[in-house]
């Protein structure tokens, strides 16, 4: 088994709307595949096929070798899910859920339940209704991350965490990618993406756009270039391949295509380069030129 | 910002959010008296019939113990006396209701923290909702005053029966509003509430059934006992409202000074820390559905058992009414001997016991739609935890649960009056097979909320409807002449009311099909259908 999901053309329906239009998605065995949209996207639809949860209109889906609707229970002992808005049973403690889940998933590492809970500086006494979303959302992370399962399922599993428990996540999640184990984490936060992910997936409204390992979504795509010239650089503008100009005096801002890297340096050399920075898109500049592209087409 | 800013704007918010909800309340309890007393005109056209009629209902014991005392053979004293109790008991269930669900629930689910933050005063929602709630208790008076003298009825009693209705709603929404301090979770605001509901209930029976031996202040105990109280259409005693406005003012006062006291989302009471481990046995759907519902498996259980030992009781005060009367004794003679008599208000108590176990079937089951509605579901059914399993372990609450309840109260009732009469053993299991005759009926209950659950989870809810229908038809089907067919659209009309009746099998075998067959209709829908579904 080299894909531990595999969805193609996937579709689903709620009355009218196509929530899911076409969608695909291969998560490889072994990866963190990080699974990126603006929200109402399609992400909480589609890992909702995945669990069997919802039946798919069309398309084909794989998890883990199996048919998600039809072998949802056999399935499910393999893998661990944390919802993307975790609600609790308001009178059972953070501690019972943690057991239970781990329990109707088939096991719990104790060890890792005792580390987790200390890491994430969780109280498991408390009951339900008490947790703050960050907490409710620490329950569901540490009942996932100390189950003995082969795929993590996260839907914005960071969402309600501060910046000191995102880094605690981010180091589970390395652990787990070092045990091997399969990650499929949806999310809008890009930098945690971007730390994390081998490979992303970008949806929007219920399509794959792109897909691929950061640096081959970078290779397709533009480079940022901020240069300061002696001369006037304003004629650049006309070049094949540069786009989003901006003239400020001498200091020039724009984007270029990444096979046209070396005319621009060679047009840039005559003006008398001052200061040049150049830096590979970040994964938010992707992620939004995707998604504002889309809006600007319709 | 006063404490009351933002009241406006709450209002018409609980009012676009209750939009079916309490135009369906008013509509149905301000129409059934009104039905009831046009159903009594056209069916007791003479004076004699309705002495005739009067005079079976006062010489049974039975009757006021479940209905409350009967004060004028008029068409309007028969309505206030038919509809009056039961009317006022539903009434004040309702105003406990929609106080718990404007308030607390909201606190609990946070959206109060979201109105908070807003222009709103930390009494706005708390005056909103008590507003809504007595503004509902007023259209239901107000429909029932036009409609009575609309029927011809006179004014005084019409307009005592309509306020008097007001006045229980407004008295129920103080109740509800106090309650919803105390805890933190809606469902236990809910129980407690509708425990204070039962309470008052129970002390009114007490009292109108044990008047002659001077217990005739627990019916003053009692918000739900002021109704008969009032008299309506019996010489009205308009007095009596300044009881229901005292206590209303006295218990709303109550509400305000906690909540001045208390946080946002805090209760009264503090919430406790719990394990941080669980117990062996919360590993498995079953696990988590018992620790779910057991607390209020327990808690019906006991209030139902509670109420079986009043009946039990009861039924004793019909054996001694005719010692004392020798002539009566001597009709009921001839109507088939006075067990005939225990034995038919034995089963017409198993019947209301029958109808509250329902209720709590239905809720049972509807466990699994608000588990479903939080998304709680999704996080067991994400686990290696089948659908059906996952069903089962809520479904058997709604079977299992009213078994339980019925033969609790039913043998309680039947001991309770054994020992009163000196015949424990042979009293006892008559009593719980005429409570242990009504589960399949029940069944049928919980069979149709499955169906309803599973294949369209939007319409779940209808099975409260379908109770209340089945409860219309119960109460009043007989004394209003309803049609056969009609009755017997009911599962309880098909339950030979044992023990006055003998026990045939072929009605309790197409019940146990049917329910068999909704809740097979249920499982398949929810096998196939979207969780969460949309």
């Amino acid at each position: 088994m080299s894909n531990a999901i595999s969805i193609s053309g996937l579709e689903k329906h709620f009355g009218h709307v196509a929530a899911l239009d076409g969608l695909d998605l291969e998560v490889a065995t072994g990866e963190v595949h990080g699974f990126l949209g603006p929200n109402g996207a399609g992400k909480t639809t589609t890992i909702r096929v995945l669990l069997g949860l919802l039946k798919a209109d069309g398309g084909e889906v794989s998890l883990l070798g199996g048919d998600p609707w039809t072998e949802a229970t056999a399935l499910h002992r393999r893998l661990a899910y944390v919802p993307g808005d975790v609600s609790l049973w308001p009178n059972l403690t953070g501690g019972e859920v943690i057991d239970l889940l781990g329990r109707l998933r088939g096991g719990l590492d104790e060890g890792r339940r005792a580390s987790l809970l200390e890491r994430f500086d969780l109280d498991p006494t408390k009951k339900g209704r008490t947790y703050s979303k960050g907490n409710r959302q620490k329950v569901a992370l540490v009942a996932a991350l100390s189950s003995n399962v082969e795929l993590l399922i996260l839907d914005e599993p960071t969402a309600g965490l501060d910046p000191l428990m995102e880094a605690q996540f981010r180091a589970a999640i390395e652990e787990d990618r070092r045990e091997g184990r399969t990650v499929l984490l949806a999310s809008h936060i890009l930098a945690e993406v971007e730390a994390l992910c081998d490979r992303v997936s970008i949806v929007r409204k219920g399509q794959t756009v792109e897909s691929g390992t950061l640096d081959d979504l970078r290779h397709l795509t533009r480079t940022t270039v901020i240069a300061e010239t002696t001369a006037d650089p304003a004629a650049l503008g006309s070049m094949p391949g540069v786009h989003q100009l901006l003239v400020q005096d001498h200091r020039i801002e724009l984007e270029v295509d990444s096979d046209r890297m070396s005319d621009l340096v060679a047009g840039l050399a005559p003006l008398g380069v001052r200061n040049l920075v150049s830096h590979p898109p970040t994964l938010e500049e992707l992620f939004m030129r995707h998604y504002q592209d889309g809006e600007n087409r319709e | 910002m006063t404490s009351l800013s933002g009241t406006g704007a709450l209002i018409r918010l609980f009012l676009r959010l209750d939009r079916v909800r309490l135009p369906v309340w008013a509509l149905v309890l301000g129409i059934v008296p009104v039905g009831t007393a046009s159903a009594f005109q056209g069916l007791y056209t003479t004076e004699a019939s309705r002495l005739e009629l009067a005079a079976t209902v006062t010489s049974n014991p039975a009757f006021t113990a479940l209905l409350g005392p009967l004060y004028d053979p008029s068409i309007g004293g028969l309505t206030a006396w038919r509809i009056g109790t039961l009317g006022s008991f539903i009434v004040a269930l309702m105003a406990v209701l929609t106080m718990i669900r404007h308030t607390r629930d909201d606190e609990e689910t946070g959206r109060r923290e979201l109105l908070g933050s807003t222009v709103v005063g930390r009494h706005a929602p708390l005056a909103a909702a008590l507003t809504v709630t007595i503004a509902t208790g007023v259209v239901i008076g107000v429909i029932i005053t036009a409609g009575l003298t609309g029927l011809g009825l006179p004014l005084e009693g019409s307009i005592a029966f309509g306020a008097g209705f007001t006045a229980v709603t407004m008295s129920f929404a103080a109740v509800g509003a106090f309650t919803a301090q105390l805890t933190q979770a809606g469902s236990t605001a809910r129980g407690l509430g509708v425990g204070i509901v039962g309470l008052f209930f129970v002390f009114r029976m007490a009292g109108d059934v044990a008047e002659a031996d001077g217990l005739g202040w627990l019916t003053w105990l009692s918000p739900i006992g002021w109704f008969s109280q009032l008299r309506p259409f019996a010489g009205e005693r308009w007095w009596v409202f300044a009881l229901w406005i005292g206590f209303s003012v006295a218990v709303a006062t109550m509400a305000i000074v906690v909540q001045s006291r208390r946080d946002v989302g805090e209760g009264a009471l503090p919430p406790r820390p719990g394990p941080d481990r669980a117990v062996s046995s919360l590993g498995s759907p079953t696990g988590l559905a018992w620790r779910l519902q057991r607390g209020s498996l327990v808690g019906w259980t006991a209030g139902l058992g509670v109420l079986g030992i009043i009946y039990g009781a009861a039924g004793d005060s019909i054996a001694e009414m005719l010692a004392e009367s020798p002539q009566l004794a001597e009709i009921f003679e001839q109507m088939g001997g006075t067990q005939t008599l225990t034995d038919t208000f034995f089963a017409a108590a198993v019947g209301i016991i029958a109808i509250v176990s329902s209720a709590y079937a239905i809720r049972s089951v509807l466990k699994l739609k608000s588990e479903e509605d939080s998304l709680r579901s999704e996080l067991v059914l994400a686990t290696a935890t089948p659908r059906s399993r996952f069903v089962w372990s809520h479904l058997v609450y709604g079977l299992v649960g009213p078994v339980v309840i019925l033969a609790v109260a039913g043998a309680l009732a039947g001991a309770t009056y054994g020992a009163i009469t000196g015949d424990i053993a042979g009293e006892t299991p008559r009593v719980l097979a005429a409570a242990m005759a009504q589960v399949p009926a029940v069944w049928v209950l919980t069979g149709a909320t499955m169906a309803l659950y599973g294949a369209f989870p939007r319409l779940a809810s209808l099975s409260w409807g379908v109770l209340a229908f089945c409860l219309i038809l119960g109460q009043l089907g007989q004394i209003l002449q309803f049609p056969q067919w009609s009755l017997n659209l009911s599962p309880f009309t098909h339950i030979p009311t044992i023990p006055a009746e003998e026990f045939v099998a072929a009605p309790f075998a197409v019940l146990l099909v049917i329910a068999a067959g909704l809740i097979v209709a249920g499982m398949t829908g929810f096998r196939a259908r979207d969780i969460p579904y949309s």
